[in-house]
């Protein structure tokens, strides 16, 4: 396991925050008030400008996400393709609502302004993976793998 | 000065592109369509011959693709699977064509690509995109050998004989700005715009992901032309593929000695590229919001003079063109300006790639050159609508942009003309929609849009796009009477002429073009309250 000193002792400038805080999301899902104050004190940034860095970028998470991020995708492609009934259908399955972690940890459900991945739309992202002409059917199939 | 032959030993790969050689597409496309598992199996399979990863072709809706290239014979394979490679496997053991899968023998013998001029993405999809060999025997760095001979004056009059326009959006002729920054003494920066953050549109990462080095060589000639010496590739985190292609390839012109100092022995020509990755958020595509993003900032959009030509990063000036852009550059200096003025119309010059998407039958990345007519594009190459449907409008442009709707469909692809009818080429991205999407709707999914991706510094985009939103909301809920109308469109405008940056000004171009084309179906909903297409739920009784 990483920790956030190893993160930073890899940045010391302060166009690095961004760098810095996209490791620490990595990390450890979410960005802490104690990672903020540690970033404060090595990198010497006011903590005022890291927290609004923070809170301005949706990448970034002030609370801790489930181990799996599924990023349902909302652009227009999607959107005209129903990907709507995707998320439905993903809040249903999951017994969850946008932006919210099933009490098992292990999924986070969030709606995404657009994957780039058009042609295949409706798509998804789980982590780093991209799937694409989602069907229910399709959805259950996919998720079968990440239990 | 050296040559890059020199430094780079191109005979093997030239050799591997001539022969026998399997090759399948792992972009993100053909990724998610699964990709891997296939590009797994045929490397462990002994069918004597390379197997190379490649990029991707454009052609997504025939992904994952495989090409086999065997006994002088070239053959297109589509829909290859973890479940039917073995089949192909087969065939190729028996030199034989698997017929089955086979699509065609060339890509200009496919309808998709007949009508297609590939320039920026000539090698998309056929070369290992991280074989800088593979690249070098393509032609790759003899753009930047042609620049690297000429004085940077020259290179930007180059430029602006070729009429580059920039590929981002506006349209601004690349020359200009260049020469907007090259006079200028002391520290300068670059910046590549791989930010693409406009919905339907993903030319960029498929050029990212699929031909690095020919971004970075537009890049390494702009740099040379201005005088910059540190630049920037720019690329939102939804693409860690692109990131990760980028790194791996600038890390290979480090290690062969093509970035640095005194790069091909040209003195004074220092050039250091790195990555800047960013955080999920729309505005920063805008450059001075996307100039604060590189600097660590809160991505805030800044008012402009100063230009970023003037004070850009970290105070010093900074000149940012767009991936596509650079992409272009590249292809202008290695088949000669001469040459790609031939190609498009008499003010947009050479090639545009487009994003075919929505409910179209091959949807995919085309490039074309500007002039063609939009139905050609939609019909001829993408195959038009589905079976039984209509095509009602394609929307282009992202939020930024409109709708053109069916009866213009002759309309010819030209900045001028697109941005005439209210529409806009932008980056590139073209929606297709048909007689089941809701023209409301549409104008409604852009304002909501917009409200969540506004920066939120200055109040008429933050206030006036929250305010329209809900107006247009009454409207696809059965709310609102004809009178809301008038007030949408005044309250349009006025954020169009009020707000800082790009984003708030064009935010409501989404409902003044439905507007302009639609006006039947918005009465429809606020009169009859009728949804014809079926999407808006409060309007859809028994």
């Amino acid at each position: 396991m990483v920790s956030i000193g190893d993160i930073l002792s890899r940045y010391s400038d302060r166009s690095d925050l961004i760098a810095a805080l996209e490791d620490v999301q990595d990390a450890f899902g979410y960005v802490s008030e104690d990672h903020m104050r540690a970033i404060e004190q090595t990198m010497k940034i006011p903590l005022v400008d890291i927290y609004g860095v923070v809170t301005f970028y949706s990448a970034f998470k002030l609370k801790a996400s489930g181990k799996h991020l599924i990023k349902v995708c909302s652009g227009t492609a999607c959107h005209v393709k129903r990907s709507d009934l995707i998320h439905d259908y993903l809040e249903e399955k999951l017994g969850i609502k946008d932006k919210e972690t099933t009490p098992d940890g292990k999924f986070t459900l969030e709606s995404v302004n657009c994957l780039g991945a058009c042609a295949y739309a409706p798509t998804m992202m789980i982590d780093e993976e991209v799937f694409g002409q989602l069907t229910r059917e399709k959805v259950d199939k996919i998720l079968e793998d990440y239990k | 000065m050296n040559t890059v032959k020199s430094m780079i030993d191109a005979h093997t790969a030239v050799a591997e592109l001539a022969g026998d050689r399997i090759t399948v597409g792992v972009a993100t496309c053909g990724i998610s369509a699964g990709a891997m598992p296939v590009l797994e199996t045929l490397k462990k399979t002994d069918l004597g011959m390379l197997v190379d990863p490649v990029g991707c072709a454009g052609m997504c809706y025939n992904e994952p693709i495989v090409t086999v290239k065997q006994d002088g014979v070239f053959s297109i394979y589509s829909h290859v699977t973890k479940e039917n490679v073995e089949q192909l496997i087969k065939s190729v053991r028996e030199h034989k064509i698997n017929e089955k899968m086979l699509v065609g023998h060339s890509l200009s013998e496919i309808d998709y690509y007949k009508k297609q001029r590939r320039i920026v993405m000539e090698n998309c999809g056929i070369i290992n995109p991280l074989s800088i060999e593979q690249y070098v025997a393509k032609g790759g760095f003899t753009g930047l050998e042609r620049a690297l001979s000429m004085s940077g004056a020259d290179v930007i009059k180059y430029v602006m004989d070729a009429k580059l326009r920039g590929r981002g959006g506006a349209g601004f002729s690349t020359g200009k700005k260049w020469s907007m920054i090259a006079t200028r003494a002391g520290k300068k920066y670059l910046v590549c715009n791989g930010d693409e953050g406009d919905p339907g549109a993903f030319m960029n990462r498929t050029l990212l992901e699929s031909d690095p080095f020919r971004v970075l060589e537009g890049m390494m000639i702009a740099a040379y032309a201005i005088g910059a010496d540190e630049a920037f590739v720019y690329t939102r985190a939804e693409y860690p593929l692109a990131i990760k292609t980028m790194n791996a390839a600038i890390e290979i012109l480090n290690k062969r000695g093509l970035l640095g100092n005194s790069i091909l022995g040209k003195v004074g020509f220092n050039l250091k590229i790195s990555v800047k990755k960013g955080a999920g958020a729309f505005v920063c595509g805008e450059e001075t919001a996307l100039m604060n993003s590189i600097m660590g900032n809160r991505g805030y959009p800044m008012p402009r003079p100063p230009y970023p030509a003037e004070r850009g990063l970290w105070g010093r000036p900074t000149n940012i063109n767009n991936v596509d852009t650079m992409g272009n550059v590249a292809s202008i200096f290695k088949m000669g300006a001469e040459e790609y003025v031939k190609v498009g119309t008499e003010n947009s010059k050479g090639t545009k790639t487009i994003c075919l998407v929505g409910k179209i039958r091959r949807p995919g990345v085309v490039e074309v050159p500007f002039g063609m007519p939009l139905r050609e594009i939609i019909y001829d190459i993408g195959g038009g609508v589905d079976e039984g449907r209509e095509f009602k409008a394609v929307q282009m442009g992202g939020p930024s942009g409109g709708c053109i709707p069916a009866n213009l469909i002759d309309t010819p692809l030209d900045y001028e003309t697109v941005t005439k009818l209210g529409a806009i080429i932008g980056s590139g991205g073209m929606i297709i929609l048909d007689d089941q999407d809701c023209m409301v709707e549409v104008a409604r999914y852009f304002m909501n849009f917009t409200r969540e991706e506004s920066c939120g510094k200055c109040t008429p985009c933050r206030e006036g796009n929250t305010r329209l939103l809900e107006m247009m909301e009454t409207i696809t809920h059965g709310k609102a009477g004809p009178k809301d109308l008038g007030q949408i469109m005044k309250l349009g405008m006025f954020i169009r002429d009020c707000s800082l940056c790009g984003l708030g000004q064009t935010a409501p171009n989404p409902v003044i073009s439905t507007m302009k084309y639609f006006m039947g179906e918005y009465k429809e909903h606020v009169v009859g309250k009728k949804c014809k297409a079926g999407i808006c739920k409060d309007l859809i009784r028994g």
